[in-house]
């Protein structure tokens, strides 16, 4: 009983354990994010404006519902490090001339907060400084507003306003090429001519504020000011992100440990059934002796109660330390100051109390039916177990089959139901592989749709403000730039019924190669010349059809309104966007042939050469590489999705060995005698193992088409779980995964047969043929 | 009765390990069996005679002594061999018949004639016990006494050189035990299976051609009956 006490413990362990790394990372990062946001006085709604007077603070603060409000000068700035070739870009944000902003506020990790006196100090983001190894001291180069700048570094520092440090428009986090860099408010205000103005606020609302009507009364404050709409905490970018990360970690937290418990206590289960059932001898005895079933059961619930605690306890200490682990790859991607780790009781009381119940039920249960016997009923042997000629001999075959086979097919049909659990639960293993895994074959999938069949140029600039076409041509007299092409992005609203999206519409030159939009079958399609194109994603939400109209308000200019009939739909996995031919958008703005970047093929030897040029170019806000942007990607998502693999992998073989060596320790217990008297009857070992580990192959067999089928439904609803206007999680599976999945079942069967095998080559034959087993 | 033995036991001797006891269950047994013969051995339970029927079928070792069957040194034969040995010379009937559930009394029959060298067909094995109507019958539809006489039959289908039995009306009433003592019976005379047959009965020594007495895992007596009982006339 040895061996399947441990396999019931490891059972319990890798569930218990599954569940309490899933619930206390959730816990702890929602507790963490809380704890920041509350500390640190994270702002509730957000809006950027083109510049107004100081003096409009005041009318700010005077909109009921709000607390109180920090005016900024934000603007992107372009960064040169060191010995670092590459452009970088960032965000540069103001801190208030006195003391500390009230909202948003830094956490120094490092050094001090600039000196209000000197023009060139600088706090720069903790994600930034470390991949550059920046510290208090160090200098770096800025192009602000045009004009080149020598910045000295004084601190290093984290805010909850970027928790998530991605730049707009980005995949992943790149701490090497975007930063987050705040300054004196008068620094910056005069390098912007701001002196006295502002261009971007942050609001604290009081408790119970209408969101709603107090962003109707500062749009409207704000709009002779070029307001550009305002939004709440859950548009916030660094925000959103981390939703859309908690979401998924949210559903895995739920699945997983579900799939894990489940599996678990229904082992348990069967496999206390079965342990209280084989002891129903001793059972009988102790009731001869006078032992009351109340208990006779006591003993037994004692001891599975036992089991249990060593299991759950196991289970906690284990899912918290891989709790931790799974919580620090995420404090890489997420820059909070501090972790603050927690277990709830609540997730503790909870597993202990699914896994002890389940325990419990097949304790009860299978006492139950060893206590209703009577003591002498009880210790005579179990009469022969009834059997009757299975259906697929009926149908044919019977007479080519041999004895062993017959055995093999009579023992796993007379108890149908016990024969499909073991393969629900072998399958479940199956099924949690494929749904951990298959989130790489997803994004292998959406990468090569993304850049290798709708953006294929090899690098991307964006422009400070629209531009002429010239720039267009200076780009592609550069040395090493094969090929420009047009690239024009708008900042819109747009709006249906009562739906509306803020999002940018790109301008698509007819003509251009390197940036295609693709119908649902992926295939390529020209811009209409007229109307918009939706990403398919955004016009499910908001609700228009080709055909529709569709109210576009513009956010940058005069602002203008129209009313634009939808082209088409588009697919495409990563953000939302609208589609406008090029010349179309700028009719609409009023703006003329203006760009507002470019799309570039370049030659990969000379990218150094560009980007000395782009650093040097004032016009240049930022570069972005494709290459780059993929590599990144799969670094911000390979040490998550290798944790997970690790994990399904290891708790999925543990459930398979644990379900496959269990079936196979029960039915040995129950076939021993037979098995025995086969030996005696002349049946060699090999040919024993035979039917024995016929039955396991067949239950392994028919359990893994049953897995691919639960794995492809579940990893089904976390792609669709998963879905958001950020990106799209296409359900793709390779037969890799299909094949890994498959093999770690077939190995832990492999296992747990030859465990078996080794105790079958030493069946006792003498004990055999005597009465008991 | 040919003379030549088929079983030559010497000096065997086995001594179990229970825990940290040592139990003597043979003090070197000196036997010869010869073909043909239908032998009782007769003793209380303890006396070893389960221990000396088990080392003749090759399930058990001996710690002393050497069986040898026709000039085999089974002692001496490894695990292999001594399956072989089970396979294609002995036939067995134990005291709770052993059957598999899972097959019907033909099937269980077939079990043994599937993997033997010279077997008969398994409905032939039934007829001889009186089963010849029960063919597809699985063990759960059948009497204990039938279940007994699918084991003989199962026993006999491989044609086998011995027939070693244990207790085999043990579980049975004396009723259905006589109609299985004539199964192995007639056997014995019709086949000329040599037959050892073991049992606390000492009623059941009528019927055999030799008696062997076991006590304290030593033999206190070999008799021999000039006439044999048939075992109809036989009760208990």
């Amino acid at each position: 009983m040895k061996g399947q006490v441990l396999a019931i413990v490891l059972i319990i362990v890798s569930g218990v354990s599954t569940y309490v790394m899933f619930l206390s990372t959730m816990d702890s990062l929602t507790l963490t994010r809380d704890a920041f946001y509350r500390e640190y006085g994270f702002a509730d709604a957000f809006v950027s404006l083109k510049r107004a007077p100081e003096s409009i603070k005041k009318r700010i603060e005077e909109i009921p519902g709000v607390q109180a409000v920090e005016t900024r000068v934000v603007a992107e700035v372009k960064l040169k490090v060191r010995d670092f070739g590459e452009p970088v870009t960032g965000r540069l944000v103001s801190l208030p001339e006195r003391g500390e902003p009230r909202i948003n506020r830094l956490y120094l990790r490092n050094g001090r907060l600039p000196d209000p006196s000197r023009e060139d100090e600088a706090v720069v983001s903790e994600a930034f400084a470390e991949a550059h190894g920046l510290e208090p001291g160090d200098e770096a180069g800025a192009v602000i507003n045009g004009r080149w700048r020598r910045l000295r570094i004084v601190g290093v520092a984290l805010s909850p306003e970027f928790v998530m440090q991605v730049r707009p428009g980005a995949l992943s986090p790149d701490y090497k090429r975007y930063a987050i860099v705040w300054m004196g408010r008068k620094a910056i205000a005069t390098a912007y001519g701001m002196d006295g103005a502002f261009n971007d606020a942050v609001i604290e609302m009081t408790q119970g504020a209408r969101a709603h009507e107090l962003m109707a009364r500062l749009d409207g404050l704000l709009a002779r000011y070029g307001g550009l709409g305002s939004y709440l905490r859950e548009d916030q970018l660094s925000h959103r992100f981390l939703n859309e990360e908690f979401k998924q970690l949210e559903r895995s937290a739920t699945i997983f440990p579900a799939i894990f418990i489940g599996v678990a206590a229904f082992l348990l289960n069967v496999v206390i059934t079965r342990i209280v059932s084989t002891q129903r001898d001793q059972l009988a005895a102790l009731k001869a002796f006078g032992y009351s079933n109340a208990a006779v059961g006591a003993h037994y619930v004692k001891m599975v109660m036992l089991i249990v605690a060593v299991g759950v306890i196991g289970g906690v200490l284990l899912g918290w330390w891989f709790g931790g682990k799974l919580a620090g790859i995420y404090m890489v991607f997420y820059r909070f100051p501090y972790l603050k780790m927690t277990l709830g009781p609540g997730v503790v009381i909870s597993v202990a109390l699914i896994t002890g119940l389940s325990a419990l039920a097949g304790a009860i249960f299978a006492v139950r039916r060893a206590a209703v016997l009577a003591p002498a009923e009880a210790l005579r042997p179990e009469p022969p177990a009834r059997y009757s000629r299975s259906l697929i001999e009926r149908f044919s075959l019977g007479k080519a089959l041999s004895q062993p086979t017959r055995m093999i097919i009579r023992s796993l049909e007379r108890r149908p139901l016990k024969s499909l659990l073991s393969i629900t639960g072998i399958s479940m293993s199956c099924a949690i592989l494929i749904s951990g895994m298959f989130s790489g074959d997803s994004i292998d999938y959406l990468i090569d749709v993304q850049f290798k069949r709708s953006q294929k140029e090899d690098m991307s600039v964006t422009f400070i403000e629209p531009s002429s076409w010239k720039a267009l041509y200076e780009l592609q007299g550069m040395e090493g730039v094969r090929k420009s092409e047009p690239l024009r992005a708008v900042p819109v609203r747009l709006r249906n019924a009562n739906s509306s999206y803020r999002t940018s519409i790109q301008g698509i030159d007819p003509s251009n190669t390197m940036q295609k939009l693709l119908d649902s079958s992926l295939e390529p399609v020209d811009i209409p010349p007229r109307g918009i194109v939706l990403t398919d994603y955004l016009g499910e939400m908001l609700g228009v059809r080709p055909g529709d109209m569709l109210t576009v308000e513009v956010l940058e200019g005069a602002r203008p309104v129209a009313l634009l009939p939808v082209a088409g739909l588009v697919k495409q996995y990563i953000g939302i966007s609208g589609y406008m031919d090029i010349d179309s958008l700028n009719r609409l703005t009023g703006e003329g042939r203006a760009i507002t970047g470019s799309l570039l093929a370049i030659d990969r030897e000379r990218i150094g050469a560009i980007y000395k040029k782009m650093i040097d170019m004032p016009a240049v806000a930022g570069t972005a590489v494709r290459a780059d942007e993929i590599k990144n990607f799969y670094d911000t998502q390979a040490e998550v999705l290798l944790f997970f693999t690790f994990i399904a992998t290891l708790l999925a073989s543990t459930i398979a060995f644990g379900v496959i060596y269990n079936s196979a320790r029960i039915a040995l217990s129950e076939r021993n005698r037979e098995l025995a008297s086969l030996r005696v009857l002349g049946y060699t070992k090999a040919e024993i193992s035979y039917i024995f580990l016929g039955e396991l192959a067949v239950l392994t067999l028919a359990s893994l088409p049953l897995g691919f089928v639960l794995g492809h439904s579940i990893s089904a609803y976390i792609a669709g779980a998963l879905s958001s206007d950020l990106y799209r999680v296409p359900l793709v599976i390779k037969t890799d995964t299909y094949a890994f999945a498959a093999a770690v079942v077939l190995a832990s069967a492999v296992v747990s047969g030859l465990i078996v095998r080794y105790r079958l080559g030493r069946l006792d034959l003498v004990e055999a043929l005597k009465a008991r087993e | 009765m040919a003379n030549e033995a088929v079983f030559s036991i010497k000096g065997l001797t086995k001594v179990y390990r229970m825990g940290e006891v040592s139990v003597h269950a043979l003090r070197g047994v000196d036997l010869d069996l010869y073909d043909g013969e239908l032998v009782v051995f007769l003793g209380p339970s303890g006396s070893g005679k389960s221990t000396l029927l088990n080392i003749m079928g090759g399930l058990d070792t001996a710690t002393e002594g050497h069986v040898s069957y026709r000039g085999k040194d089974l002692t001496r034969a490894g695990e292999a061999e001594l399956t072989g040995y089970r396979r294609f010379h002995v036939g067995f009937v134990f005291q709770f018949y052993n059957l598999i559930p899972s097959l019907t009394a033909k099937e269980n029959v077939a079990v043994v004639t599937e993997i033997a060298s010279k077997p008969m067909r398994p409905e032939d094995a039934l007829s001889i016990v009186g089963l010849g109507g029960r063919l597809d019958h699985f063990p759960a539809q059948l009497s204990g006494g039938e279940q007994q006489r699918v084991a003989i039959a199962r026993a006999i289908s491989k044609n086998p050189d011995v027939l070693l039995c244990d207790e085999p009306t043990g579980a049975l009433d004396s009723e259905t035990g006589i109609v299985v003592l004539e199964a192995l019976e007639r056997i014995n005379r019709e086949l000329h299976t040599t037959t050892a047959i073991i049992t606390h009965n000492s009623d059941i020594a009528a019927m055999a051609d030799r008696v062997v007495h076991l006590s304290n895992g030593q033999i206190t007596e070999v008799a021999t009956n000039s006439v044999k009982k048939p075992p109809r006339e036989i009760h208990w």
